[in-house]
């Protein structure tokens, strides 16, 4: 685990495709958390981020890894150890063997940005290992239910944490009736089924649920013209379109001057460039000082996840793997988000409580848990699933 | 617009009538000292309100540059210095004239909090960008000199001796200690979530440091460096993730400590002595920070969230009046 400064310099320049990146000066002991990336994503496609749809990424998001690693320099100061973080980028047939490289250096914390389906397959093959993996790039529900695994940690919210958010505001603002567009990705249809179950659990009504598809086809035009997709009477329209180019033209589209909410209009996020508070305009200069563009929900988890692993070294003064983990899915850790609320991993499927932010392009309106939205327990359990509902079985 | 060209008279002609006989018994009584007023800072108006220390009744706005947080007095107390952390700037505002009347702002980046040497040549301040302290000469206008710390460096306080300087970084969980002798960090004391803010008991060489995400005090034994013990607060109704401690005066006697608890919006009040929480004072919204007058017979607590602030009756542990003043007030001081 622990492995003197230069030796592990010397290591990761000999690395093909990894970096490391340290800003410590000077420490006995060296920890290093692994990041691991796809070659080619198809969510970082150069038109992609340029498009900039409602809350997709604007760039990989080891930008806000980066940032983080330097804000614990200080982490490892009582048990004189510098905190080194470890990039890798490799095709997807490589992964496995990026996981047991870095695992055969003693490296037992890697940061996953990849899709849902990689993630899934990746971690399966280290079940019951001591190497603890965190989602910071899919909001994927099933990553956090049937196909949870007790070392897959999760900092970005899921799709379920977002849609409760974003019911949370509807109903307090009694904008009850709702028409609720689905895409054809599956996880558009992820998306809008968390969306019917928050809708239940906070009281909305959905009035009506109509599939769009994108094209000019004349045949499909009650699908891809929005204008006639969405007559009716509605407080708001609901869209779930996980890419993002049908929901950038609905508003001023629609029939009636309706209100847009999910992928387009006022979205629940995990993080907001326009957000004002707990530091987080201190945390956005540093990052747009240093990456030259915004930070959004991605950016943060990856910084939420350094953050929470030089935590735990932190706080259990240690680097010893079952100390840290133990401290991570304790019910009393105190994660900062920048968000307020000491945050804490869930014990029943290690997701991040986290407060969710209802953001517009450029302002965060609110966030959730809006104020009256009590839980027995914690607040933050009103957002996503509960022990109860929960179908991770570790 | 003539009802407040009278009022301004009116009081003008009350100052003249008391300072008119003090001027003769002392001829070199300035009559900017002591002028009661209580000096408030907005960080969204980019100015600071000037309140009357009787009436409360706004008397002027100072425009700053923007953003103004923390403010404090110069040695003899004819200035106030303001750190303005969009302005990049540490405006200087002369108080008999009651407007900025000089800057610096060499290498000044995100100024937010700052303490003044005990000579009154240095002035410590958090430089919240770069994750450093800088040491400004105050009269040379020059930053002579930055020390790396933890990033987001909150709290400054300077050792009465001037021998050291404790500084809170916000995201390393961190007090430094510098020796200002060697410019260097000769400790690293870890206390609470997001560390804020200070009061020195010197009575008890302790050092009282509030914790934002830890709803506690972490209380520094300076002889050792250590953390000898932790308060936690737990006001009624509140969850620990609402106690959000940052601002804290300690009185001159050293027997009481008042803490602001933020999201909680409560002043609560401890015994030095043996470290109980004797009260819990309703505030405003998010109050912060908190400032004692002069004979500690009033408690200013500013609420960020309600635009206004909270004065307390140190007596009666009470509000007995609340004054708007601008959009997020961020820090008050006392002049009396």
């Amino acid at each position: 685990m622990i492995t003197k400064l230069f030796y592990s310099l010397i290591l990761s320049f000999g690395l093909f495709f990894s970096t490391a990146l340290s800003t410590v000066v000077y420490a006995e002991n060296t920890f290093t958390i692994a990041y691991l990336e796809l070659k080619k994503d198809p969510r970082y496609k150069k038109k992609r981020l340029l498009a900039r749809f409602t809350g997709q990424a604007l760039g990989r998001p080891f930008a806000g890894a980066k940032i983080a690693i330097k804000e614990v320099k200080y982490h490892g100061a009582d048990i004189d150890t510098a905190l080194v973080l470890e990039r890798k980028t490799v095709k997807k047939e490589e992964l496995s063997s990026a996981v047991e490289e870095f695992n055969s250096k003693g490296v037992q914390f890697i940061i996953l940005d990849l899709p849902s389906p990689e993630t899934t397959e990746l971690i399966k093959k280290f079940k019951g290992k001591d190497i603890t993996f965190f989602n910071i790039s899919s909001y994927d529900n099933t990553l956090r239910n049937e196909a949870c695994q007790s070392n897959l940690f999760h900092t970005l919210p899921s799709h379920a944490m977002l849609m409760d958010a974003l019911a949370q505001f509807l109903i307090s603002k009694k904008w009850r009736n709702i028409l609720v567009l689905e895409g054809e990705l599956p996880e558009d249809k992820q998306m809008s089924s968390a969306f019917q179950t928050s809708a239940k659990r906070f009281g909305l009504k959905i009035k009506d649920k109509r599939i769009f598809k994108l094209g000019n086809d004349p045949r499909e035009r009650a699908k891809n013209n929005v204008t006639l997709l969405t007559g009716g009477n509605f407080d708001v329209i609901f869209i779930a379109d996980t890419d993002g180019e049908y929901a950038r033209d609905l508003p001023y589209q629609t029939l009636k001057p309706n209100l847009i909410v999910g992928s387009e209009g006022l979205s629940a996020s995990a993080w907001h460039w326009g957000w004002e508070r707990h530091g987080a305009p201190q945390l956005i200069k540093r990052f747009i000082k240093k990456n030259k563009r915004l930070m959004e929900n991605t950016d943060w988890a990856a910084w939420m996840a350094v953050k929470a692993i030089a935590t735990a070294v932190q706080e259990t003064k240690s680097t010893d793997y079952k100390k840290m983990i133990s401290y991570l899915r304790a019910d009393s850790t105190a994660l900062d988000t920048f968000k307020g609320h000491a945050s804490s991993f869930r014990p029943w499927n290690n997701q991040l409580r986290q407060t969710i932010l209802l953001t517009t392009h450029n302002w965060v309106v609110t966030r959730a848990p809006l104020k009256g939205f009590l839980h027995q327990e914690n607040n933050l359990d009103t957002l996503g699933n509960e022990e109860r509902n929960s179908k991770c079985k570790f | 617009m003539f009802n407040t060209f009278q009022k301004t008279l009116r009081s003008t002609i009350k100052i003249s009538l008391i300072a008119l006989p003090m001027a003769l018994l002392a001829p070199t009584f300035s009559y900017a000292k002591d002028t009661g007023y209580i000096f408030i800072s907005s960080e969204k108006d980019n100015s600071v309100a000037v309140l009357d220390g009787k009436t409360y009744k706004e008397v002027k706005k100072i425009e700053t540059s923007d953003r103004p947080r923390h403010l404090a007095f110069n040695t003899d107390k004819s200035k106030i210095l303001a750190a303005c952390g969009d302005g990049n700037s540490i405006d200087i505002i002369d108080i008999a004239k009651l407007k900025v009347t000089d800057k610096i702002t060499d290498d000044i980046e995100d100024p937010e909090a700052f303490d003044v040497s005990p000579d009154g040549k240095y002035l410590y301040i958090s430089l919240e960008d770069d994750g450093a302290l800088g040491v400004l000469d105050i009269a040379e206008k020059k930053m002579i000199k930055t020390i790396e710390v933890g990033e987001e460096p909150e709290g400054v306080l300077a050792s009465l001796d001037g021998k050291t300087v404790f500084v809170t970084s916000e995201v390393a969980n961190m007090v430094h200690v510098i020796d200002t002798s060697t410019w260097k960090v000769s400790n690293n004391i870890k206390v609470g979530k997001r560390p804020r803010r200070f009061a020195l008991l010197a009575s008890k060489n302790e050092l009282w440091v509030t914790s934002e995400l830890d709803a506690s005090i972490s209380i520094i034994d300076l002889a050792t460096n250590k953390v000898k013990d932790t308060i936690r607060f737990k006001p009624k109704g509140f969850r620990k993730e609402d106690v959000t401690p940052v601002g804290i005066a300690i009185t001159s006697n050293g027997k009481s400590a008042y803490v602001a608890l933020g999201r909680a919006n409560h002043v609560a009040v401890v015994d030095t002595s043996n470290h109980e929480v004797k009260d819990f004072i309703l505030v405003g919204e998010r109050v912060w920070n908190i400032e004692l007058n002069k004979d500690e017979s009033l408690l200013f607590a500013v609420n960020g969230l309600s635009d206004d602030i909270s004065i307390i009756d140190t007596q009666k542990n009470k509000v007995i009046k609340s004054v708007a003043v601008g959009r997020v007030p961020y820090m008050a001081i006392i002049d009396d």
